[in-house]
């Protein structure tokens, strides 16, 4: 059973009531940590355990974020997934820019995060240079569990209302 | 390897020792008297031969390259019609002024034997392009300008091709900063124009450009393709690639030589094992040393394994950018089960790093044989799955076949090589053409399909993925043999810890080996191996120092992909998409 948002304080004792009582910001968040829609921003070997991610073996349905959606216009999250080089970074702040409101972004594995090992002269050192990130998942690549347990915080952050905007 | 990066960082304040004997190949009598050989030949008499290389070498004129790249291809007792590679070497302090070599690698079907060629040229004076002879060159003299800025003179199209338009200066020189950026804004984007070869002609409908990528479900994130079409038709297309350039020989260049292996690994992310194999392989060739047989069956059975692994996802996303997405679960699941045994292994599933320079980091687990034999076991129940869904299914084929069409004679020109290759019927395949790793001891068979279409392509990689499991089933049948997984070299490979904790020799080298590094001989060499898309060589230079001089990676999509825009015109636009998943196309290794 789904336990909502504030019913479990506030449920009145007694036959059949059925009421709670929560705040609208609170219920909202609720909704949205639960059905986040991923924007696969893919560019290498981590958009490999992305979809691993997503197939059945892990299988990210269970925690509502397995409607991958490549238009930006149709999600609210988006995973850079993989090293981002300086002729992509123009490309993937246009994305960006398109996602409608609220929008989260997540970084996964250590190129998206900070350039990795490729300390050279055409990778973005972080991608944080253009984007602001909500949530840096580490690894080289991430294993599929460190990107879904990178999903279960960012909808913990959501759900705490962290980032209302 | 965390040690390794603690004590590097203490500074090193003497003189970085240098391994001045030079590199001696093993058989370098034969190729010396191949290459006089060759030399005598109508057309090639006015050669310089190098000698004592591991290929038979020439060293030809600016002006004459051309002549003697024609004389290669046709001549009937040489038939040199497979472009392999070219590329370009710095030696800023060389005497002469002429800094740059460009280096032809040339493959020959008929004699099975591979020939280097080298030009010198400076920094203003053009090479003349070879793309007259060979259209795979293409893409390659493109790659040369754009790193080393050597002109070529009559290309068709020279411009940048990995770095973008805002760059300044040419990455791969000594003399370029590894960190130095330009900065690309959105602004510049525009500047990048593609070619369109579209012929002027008339019809009642008004011709449409679409850009298509590099954000782009088929595209795999980092592919842009840039099409005009007359209705669905696509009357003219363009590629354009460097969305993912992340700068691994100018890394290999600034990295010891036992540090560029996790940088070989994201080349192609889909089988990183053969990666590294091919790389440490290069390397051992360098060094005069062989892995131990253990380590050469484990990597053996593993690169097998990943191969499947390729074939299987390649297969799987393909199905899915078509609107299949059954097969992508089932054909997942296997590749799962084939990570959990790497991860066994040595800890890492997608990119293991698990080779070493002369043999592998751990042994594996005393439960691998099991742990194979399992996988080989259940992978022919999912394969079949999928089979049965797509093989004989009429609309799946009404998609494929006859669509993305290419011929034997153009795929060899392009430089095609693996299963697009064997998919325009040529029965080529490293594993049997010059066999390492022990592969002439299995007994297989090289898929070959004659149409040259995505049909065609998707029954080679799904035979491939059979012929892989014979090998495994034999493998795992004759055991696994004894013995350490790495070399006893004190200069290649790292004491035991319990050695290193005990003797004071022992400890010694690991301070030396970790300091100093590996330093092979003075010299060049190449080699190859089959990776999942074809013909994965590395070219490596040394100077002696415990830093590659160069590593030259030869990528085997770089080739098959400046075909791409060939192989699209006169199709649908949705034939595009099938046609870019049959080809498998993998960024990393396109753009390094």
């Amino acid at each position: 059973m789904i336990t909502l948002p504030g019913e479990r304080k506030s449920q009145e004792p007694g036959e059949g009531s059925t009421w709670f009582t929560s705040t609208l910001d609170y219920l909202v968040n609720w909704a949205r940590g639960n059905s986040l829609w991923p924007l696969p921003f893919g560019t290498a070997c981590c958009a490999i355990e992305f979809m691993s991610m997503v197939s059945s073996h892990y299988d990210i349905s269970r925690f509502g974020a397995e409607v991958v959606r490549f238009s930006p216009r149709q999600s609210d999250v988006m995973i850079v997934a993989g090293t981002i080089v300086d002729k992509m970074a123009p490309v993937m702040k246009k994305i960006y820019d398109q996602m409608p409101d609220p929008k989260y972004v997540i970084s996964m594995g250590a190129c998206a995060t900070s350039g990795g090992f490729y300390r050279a002269y055409h990778v973005v050192q972080g991608i944080d240079e253009v984007l602001p990130v909500d949530i840096w998942v580490p690894g080289c690549p991430p294993t599929p569990d460190g990107l879904m347990y990178g999903i279960l915080k960012l909808k913990e952050k959501i759900e705490r209302g962290e980032l209302d905007r | 390897m965390s040690t390794m990066t603690r004590l590097s960082s203490v500074p090193y304040t003497g003189p970085a020792p240098t391994n001045r004997n030079p590199y001696v190949p093993h058989n370098a009598e034969a190729f010396d008297r191949r290459g006089a050989e060759i030399r005598r030949t109508k057309g090639l008499e006015g050669l310089d031969q190098e000698l004592g290389q591991d290929l038979p070498t020439f060293r030809v004129d600016r002006a004459d390259i051309v002549g003697v790249l024609r004389t290669l291809h046709d001549d009937p007792s040489l038939q040199f019609i497979l472009p392999l590679d070219l590329f370009g070497v710095d030696y800023p302090n060389r005497d002469g002024g002429e800094r740059f070599d460009v280096v032809y690698q040339l493959y020959s079907f008929e004699n099975n034997e591979r020939v280097r060629l080298k030009v010198r040229t400076d920094e203003q004076t053009p090479v003349p392009s070879s793309y007259p002879v060979y259209r795979g060159f293409e893409w390659f003299e493109r790659e040369a300008y754009d790193l080393y800025g050597i002109r070529f003179e009559g290309h068709p199209d020279l411009r940048r091709i990995l770095t973008h338009e805002a760059f300044q200066g040419h990455a791969l020189r000594k003399d370029y900063d590894p960190a130095l950026r330009w900065i690309l804004t959105e602004k510049d984007i525009s500047r990048i124009v593609p070619k369109l070869a579209i012929e002027p002609e008339d019809t009642e409908f008004e011709r449409v450009t679409l850009n298509l990528g590099p954000s782009h479900p088929a595209t795999h994130g980092t592919l842009r393709i840039v099409v005009t079409l007359d209705g669905e038709t696509i009357v003219g297309a363009d590629t354009e690639i460097g969305y993912l350039h992340r700068c691994f020989e100018k890394m290999a260049e600034t990295h010891t030589w036992q540090q560029v292996i996790p940088f070989t690994d994201r080349l192609n992310y889909m089988s990183a094992i053969i990666n590294n194999v091919g790389y440490c392989m290069t390397v051992e060739k360098l060094l005069g040393i062989k892995a131990p047989e253990r380590a050469e069956y484990i990597l053996l059975v593993l690169s097998e394994l990943m191969r499947i692994a390729d074939h299987l996802v390649c297969i799987g996303t393909n199905m899915v950018d078509i609107g299949a997405l059954t097969n992508f679960w089932y054909l997942f699941q296997p590749r799962e089960e084939i990570y959990g045994l790497v991860e066994a292994c040595c800890g890492a599933r997608l990119l293991p790093s698990y080779t070493r320079i002369g043999g592998l980091a751990v042994d594996a687990p005393p439960d691998f044989i099991e742990k194979a034999r399992r996988l080989v076991e259940m992978i022919p129940r999912y394969v079949g799955d999928a089979e049965k869904l797509l093989t004989k299914n009429r609309i799946f084929r009404e998609r494929m076949e006859g669509t993305g069409v290419i011929s034997k004679e153009d795929a060899i020109n392009w430089g095609f090589t693996g299963p697009c290759l064997r998919a325009s019927g040529v029965p080529h395949d490293i594993r049997k053409a010059s066999p390492y790793l022990g592969y002439e001891t299995y007994d297989f068979d090289i898929p070959v399909a004659y149409e040259g279409d995505n049909y065609a392509r998707y029954l080679v990689r799904l035979e491939e993925i059979r012929q892989s499991l014979r090998i495994l089933k034999q493998a795992l049948d004759r055991g696994m043999p004894e013995g350490p997984v790495i070399v006893d070299d004190p200069y290649v490979a790292l004491p035991p810890k319990e050695k290193v904790y005990n003797e004071m020799e022992s400890l010694i080298y690991h301070f030396k080996l970790i300091m100093h590094g590996i330093q092979p001989p003075v010299g060049e060499t190449y080699f190859q191996v089959e990776g999942g898309n074809g013909e994965l060589g590395f070219y490596v230079v040394s100077d002696g120092t415990k830093n590659p001089y160069r590593v030259r990676v030869r990528p085997p999509c770089f080739a098959i992909y400046q075909a791409f825009r060939q192989m699209i015109t006169g199709g649908q636009i949705a034939d595009v998409i099938a046609t870019l998943g049959t080809v498998n196309i993998i960024a990393g290794e396109l753009d390094r």
